[in-house]
């Protein structure tokens, strides 16, 4: 049967059904990382995020809320200068974030 | 303040005035194409169960509601529409308007609550109307909608009932789910019983009739019609989706029945049903099969023991079979699809995919 | 200063300190309480934000200070009335006596937002849904934190600004304690039950004390708390009986679906009621919110423009204890400076 319209998906955030395991593995390793208060100085500053629709202040919020979609794929878009560490002002080390998150998806591939 | 672990009745605290009798009756658009019988039988309950007088008038036109949340029918034109039909109601000598619709009824509200804030709009809508047909009114001493009216009579209706919300095998209330349509209380709490938030207009008539009303988290959620999203075939996607929300937080509870409020509501809440089982061979009642829908109209007739023919309910999506043998109706299958003249109007094809 | 009267409406924390500091003056003093004991709210409260002080260390230092002054107390006691005379103040007191003063000090305090306004999050229906003055009372008592059919927690969701920056509700004004009480709230939470999941729902975070951001920041770093930044707009029950709330993360720009066992609700401040009378009859200006308008927010916080009437703590806007105290204090000195100019 010819519809012309399909049942739109919901887009809410489920935070009872995700699943964390990969979100608190790079806490672990980065603590400074659960400091962070959303300010976006990280992403203001970012050398990537210039030329690119990389945005580290959006990819660590995802993580934290267990949506993993397409983070790989920005996770790699990173040119690990360093300058968003320079200028966060709750001294995470966003530097190790990025890395911690590369090995975690190593290690999570299954959940993706 | 009282303290916060006990369960307080809020709905109580948002009542609101229902005349006694004496109605001008506005009928709705789509109620009678989704539901054919609907606004028969409420008529036939008001006029021959609670002998109430109801003027069911053929002069008067849609209130353009659909039109409107569609930005096809502008303001100004509306508000003469309206006009019009309060001038009827005060040629034919009433004061009580009751819209059978919850499209129209919150329209109606929005409306009289506009002139109320600006009384030039009211002074422009009785200039057109004036120079369009000659005509004045008195704006309604009480605006009820239909349900409000079954809910004002639901104990003397209980009195008379020949069926109740109860399973006839297992003695136990059945589960109702109720929806009572944005348009009812969302826009206007203070004009809905029970207010939006604590919907009682529709749930006090399944309690008073034996049942019992699921409360599950997504009742208050839209029923996903939402005019545009329904009337552009590309978003009907969304309308879709949004009784889809409903139906998935609804079943875990198992509930018998939904009652809508809205003829919208009622449409598709049943219609969609049919739609995700094609779609995504998905149902959502026991048994592989959907759950029945009925209008408030059609849930009093059955209470009251009109037959389920007569009202209608072979119209409907999803077959209401199961929930009758649970209220220990008596049916004919073989009448189904007989009309009143015993003319058989054929059988809808069944679905492909689900059973319902 | 012999034979000087005043009178303070309101024996809250902010007309304790301005009644033992007048009194300490040499000035007679007369303290109206409503209720059948001082302290207010602070009777009400558990702990004390930003370091966790008992509130009932600060309720003693207070009550310490009026004992050993000249102070009369009267308890139970309503103000109807207060006539604005050539000489100072006629102030009726439970619609029968009449207590003539020579200046009045308002401290009417604050009353907390009746939750059950902001229908959509079901209080007073759903038993799990508190507010966090329920939450001071259920620590104060030494109950344990169970939800109400006395199950052990797991996920425990906080909700800032109930009846705050709210004009639905008819409250425009932010009542600026309730963000740090709900970090506190959260840490206390975490400290009673170090498994359970904790999740501040804010639209905006303001530390604005000493020490506030740094509490914030240990809510983050050392308890792992769940900022979400945006508004619960529905909380409904689902099946297992927990509240299931539905708010959008607008740093992801996409609705949040949770249930939690218990939502609190962090309740705002609201005028008191009393005050429409007393501005009325002092002649005392009210604001929009009905709290009390000062002469201006700066070296005039604690005057009214009628000599010899003084506000002093939250009975103007919503404050903190520290605050309070400070303003019950200066507004001690400013009426005995008023009392010497017109002895």
């Amino acid at each position: 049967m010819k519809w012309g319209y399909t049942i739109s998906q919901p887009r809410a955030i489920n935070l009872d059904t995700n699943d964390y395991r990969l979100s608190n593995w790079v806490l672990n390793n980065e603590p400074s990382l659960l400091r962070c208060f959303g300010c976006g100085s990280c992403t203001a500053t970012c050398t990537a995020g210039n030329l690119t629709s990389f945005n580290f202040r959006k990819l660590h919020h995802a993580l934290r809320l267990g949506e993993y979609t397409r983070i790989k794929e920005e996770v790699s878009k990173c040119m690990l200068c360093g300058k968003c560490r320079l200028v966060c002002p709750r001294g995470v080390n966003t530097r190790n974030v990025v890395v911690s998150i590369q090995k975690a998806i190593k290690e999570y591939e299954a959940i993706l | 303040m009282d303290t916060p672990r006990t369960i307080h009745r809020n709905w109580k605290e948002y009542q609101k005035e229902i005349a006694d009798d004496h109605f001008y009756y506005a009928r709705s658009c789509i109620r009678q194409n989704f539901f054919p019988g609907s606004e028969t039988a409420y008529l036939n309950i008001l006029r021959n169960d609670l002998s109430l007088d109801v003027y069911d008038d053929p002069k008067h036109t849609t209130c353009t509601g659909i039109g409107y949340h569609t930005d096809i029918v502008p303001l100004e034109t509306t508000m003469t529409v309206i006009a019009r039909q309060f001038a009827l109601m005060t040629e034919a000598g009433y004061e009580n308007f009751l819209p059978s619709c919850v499209t129209s009824f919150g329209l109606y509200v929005e409306i009289l609550d506009m002139w109320e804030h600006f009384p030039e709009l009211e002074e422009k809508a009785r200039e057109n109307l004036y120079k369009a047909t000659k005509r004045e009114f008195n704006k309604p001493k009480n605006l009820v909608h239909t349900s409000d009216l079954i809910f004002h009579y639901r104990e003397k209706i209980a009195e008379n009932a020949k069926y109740s919300f109860v399973d006839v095998k297992t003695g136990q209330p059945l589960k109702g789910v109720e929806h009572i349509g944005c348009h009812y209380a969302k826009i206007f709490p203070s004009k809905g019983i029970g207010g939006s938030e604590f919907p009682y207009v529709l749930a006090g008539m399944i309690e008073s009739w034996g049942g019992t009303v699921v409360d599950y988290p997504e009742r208050r959620h839209c029923c996903g019609f939402g005019f545009r999203n329904y009337l552009v075939m590309a978003n009907r996607g969304y309308s879709v989706a949004n009784s889809k929300k409903k139906f998935e937080s609804m079943a875990p509870y198992k509930p018998n029945f939904i009652v809508g409020n809205c003829p919208g509501c009622a449409m598709f809440l049943d219609r969609w049903q049919y739609t995700i089982g094609e779609m995504e061979h998905k149902t959502y009642g026991p048994n592989g099969r959907g759950i029945p829908v009925l209008t408030y109209e059609e849930m009093t007739g059955l209470v009251l023991g009109y037959s389920p023919w007569d009202l209608g309910l072979q119209m409907h999506q999803v077959p209401v079979e199961p929930l009758l043998d649970k209220m220990g109706i008596p049916y004919n299958a073989e009448e189904k699809y007989l009309g009143i003249n015993g003319k058989n109007l054929g059988k809808p094809q069944l679905p492909q995919n689900c059973v319902l | 200063m012999k034979g000087k009267h005043v009178t303070i409406i309101g024996g809250g924390p902010a007309g304790m300190q301005a009644a033992s500091q007048l009194s300490e003056l040499g000035i007679e003093v007369l303290l109206i309480e409503k209720d059948n004991k001082l302290g207010g709210k602070l009777n009400q409260w558990d702990r004390l934000f930003p370091d966790q002080t008992p509130s009932m260390t600060l309720l003693k230092e207070l009550q310490n200070a009026i004992e050993k002054s000249k102070v009369t107390i009267r308890l139970n006691t309503e103000v109807q009335k207060i006539s604005n005379l050539t000489h100072g103040f006629d102030i009726l007191l439970n619609a029968e006596e009449t207590q003539h003063s020579d200046a009045v000090l308002l401290t009417t305090g604050f009353e907390l937002f009746d939750a059950r306004l902001k229908e959509e999050y079901g209080y007073g229906t759903y038993p799990n849904v508190i507010t966090s003055s329920d939450l001071e009372k259920l620590f104060r008592e030494g109950q344990p934190l169970t939800t109400a059919e006395g199950r052990t927690p797991s996920k425990i969701a906080f909700l800032h600004c109930v009846g705050s920056r709210d004009e639905k509700v008819g409250q425009f004004h932010c009542s600026r304690v309730c963000c740090i009480t709900g970090v506190k709230q959260a840490i206390e939470v975490k400290q009673a039950l170090p498994e359970c999941e904790v999740y501040n729902f804010y639209m905006d975070m303001r530390m604005f004390g000493a020490g506030y951001e740094e509490l914030y920041r240990e809510a983050q770093e050392k308890w792992g708390i769940t900022f979400i930044r945006g508004r619960i707009s529905e909380a409904a029950l689902n099946q297992e009986n927990r509240i299931q709330i539905k708010a959008e993360d607008t740093l992801a720009g996409r609705p949040v679906r949770l249930s939690v066992d218990l939502l609190v609700l962090l309740v705002g401040m609201t005028a008191s009621p009393c005050n429409k009378a007393l501005a009325a009859t002092s002649g005392a200006e009210l604001r929009s919110n009905g709290f009390f308008n000062p002469v201006d927010p700066f070296n005039h916080s604690v005057e009214s423009a009628i000599p010899g009437l003084y506000f002093a703590g939250t009975c103007t806007a919503p404050r903190n204890i520290g605050e309070t105290l400070m303003e019950a204090g200066s507004a001690a000195l400013k009426i005995h400076k008023f009392l010497l100019q017109n002895d």
